[in-house]
């Protein structure tokens, strides 16, 4: 039983095509519900009464697919989410990228930065942060601008510094941030090997060899089609034997590349790179 | 004066020519007590696809599908993102995540914010479904301290499905069932133990 399209499913592809048509970026395979709802947000935040209006405005008004583009992607983050992840990531994949002389590490989806000033910190009580290069990647501008001036909300260093103990921080957190402008302003000895840039995981292909390419809660968002385009670029980037990080959640297990990566911490969604 | 028809003739009646294929539960509040109650009420021939929402705390690792999976006739597990949608199978979903019906009938998991301060929301989950499966979705909503569920409830009413919401009368937490009374007129609202003696007859032969 195929039901027939809904007039706000038929303009929502509409909208989909046109921002892709005009400003090339690729949102036609994100999960469907989600996505729908966050037009629907936005249509409501930009008090368009349909979706045809929000993509008129989009099209013909030179602030509105930056407005739109805030919607469509998801800044929901925090620093050191899931500590079991960032726990495993110390305890299974450390020993190992201690064995290279340089690291190449991918934070790709990186949104504002939380998780890119989380793996900062844990390389650098690792001793591991000189030598590495850390690419720090997402398709939002706004959020890119954000991740490098490294400031976060001073409320949120409470859980923050909670998540970091769980994760088996070694030392102060508070050591890593001072309070200026109104927020926490972080190390810019963290940053220092991070290239922040503008990279589409829908259209764009493998930059770099890496090591470690760490992916959390950014895959849920596409479809099977994409998920196996962007499981691909990783392996295709990876190393051989290097390592993968998912989000809690996030499973490759309905993918094409199933077998190409071994669980190296399961339930921590910390996955190996198969050897040819 | 004549009695009032029983729960089942009340279920056929307004089940009409509907052939359901999936029902949504929800609950907040006493809710584990509520399902524990109704799942075994499933017997293992039941087709369509139940998925289940309680609230539980974000923090908490999620162990409701192990829970009731030694309490159900059908399988029991938690649904996983993308994992298509199989027949005669419950389906809990996880912590921290809201869950989703895809058109394709697979579900996807998100991390948007809460909705009524929950994550999965009951609402998410609802309106997906009821977007996807149309008058072929049973939503079922139970005892609850929020306002969660409400506008699912509505929305599978709109989109042509059954809804059927627990009697706040005796609901652990009234809150919940008497929004979705006063927000979507529900087909039936009808004690727990109505409802676990009309689940099998949301199938049609």
């Amino acid at each position: 039983m195929t039901k027939t399209p809904s007039d706000f499913d038929i303009e929502l592809r509409m909208l989909i095509e046109a921002v892709y048509l005009k400003y090339n970026y690729d949102f036609r395979d994100y999960t469907g519900a989600s996505q729908k709802r966050r037009v629907l947000v936005a249509m409501r935040e930009m008090e368009c009464e349909t979706v045809s209006e929000l993509q008129s405005r989009v099209l013909h008004e030179p602030n509105g697919f930056a407005q739109l583009l805030q919607y469509l992607t998801i800044p929901v983050t925090e620093m050191f989410r899931d500590p079991d992840y960032f726990a495993a990531v110390r305890e299974h994949v450390v020993p190992l990228l201690r064995t290279y002389p340089s690291l190449k590490i991918w934070v790709a989806g990186c949104s504002t930065g939380e998780e890119v000033y989380s793996l900062a910190i844990l390389l650098h009580e690792e001793g591991l942060l000189e030598r590495s290069i850390i690419y720090a990647t997402d398709i939002n501008p706004e959020s890119l601008d954000a991740a490098r001036r490294g400031v976060f909300p001073l409320e949120r260093m409470r859980l923050y510094t909670e998540n970091y103990q769980k994760s088996g921080g070694k030392g102060a957190f508070s050591d890593y941030y001072t309070a200026a402008y109104g927020g926490a302003l972080f190390e810019r000895f963290l940053t220092e090997n991070v290239t922040f840039a503008d990279h589409s995981l829908s259209t764009d292909s493998v930059f770099s060899e890496t090591h470690y390419v760490s992916c959390r809660n950014v895959l849920i968002y596409f479809n099977r089609r994409l998920q196996d385009r962007v499981l691909g670029l990783f392996h295709d980037s990876l190393c051989h034997r290097g390592f993968l990080g998912l989000g809690s959640k996030e499973s490759i297990d309905f993918s094409s590349y199933a077998d190409r990566f071994e669980p190296l911490a399961r339930r921590e969604r910390v996955f190996r790179k198969v050897g040819a | 004066m004549t009695p009032p028809p029983s729960p089942e003739r009340q279920l056929v009646a307004a089940l009409g020519k509907r052939r359901i294929e999936m029902v949504v539960i929800g609950g907040s509040a006493g809710g584990v007590d509520a399902l524990v109650s109704l799942l075994p009420g499933l017997p293992s021939s039941f087709t369509p696809s139940v998925a289940c929402i309680l609230h539980v705390p974000a923090d908490r690792e999620s162990r409701l599908a192990d829970v009731f999976a030694l309490r159900a006739a059908l399988p029991v597990r938690e649904a996983r993102d993308k994992e298509p949608i199989l027949p005669g199978t419950v389906y809990f979903a996880g912590s921290g995540y809201h869950l989703s019906v895809e058109n394709d009938r697979s579900f996807s998991l998100s991390c948007e914010a809460p909705v009524q301060y929950a994550r999965p929301a009951i609402d998410i989950l609802m309106e997906s479904a009821a977007d996807v499966y149309g008058d072929a979705l049973a939503g079922i909503l139970l005892t609850g301290a929020n306002y969660d569920g409400a506008d699912g409830m509505c929305r599978i009413r709109e989109n042509g499905g059954l809804t059927i919401v627990q009697d706040p009368e005796e609901a652990q937490a009234s809150t919940m069932p008497e929004e979705a009374i006063r927000r979507c007129a529900p087909h039936l609202v009808l004690p727990l133990a109505a409802i676990r003696a009309v689940l099998p007859l949301l199938e049609t032969p």
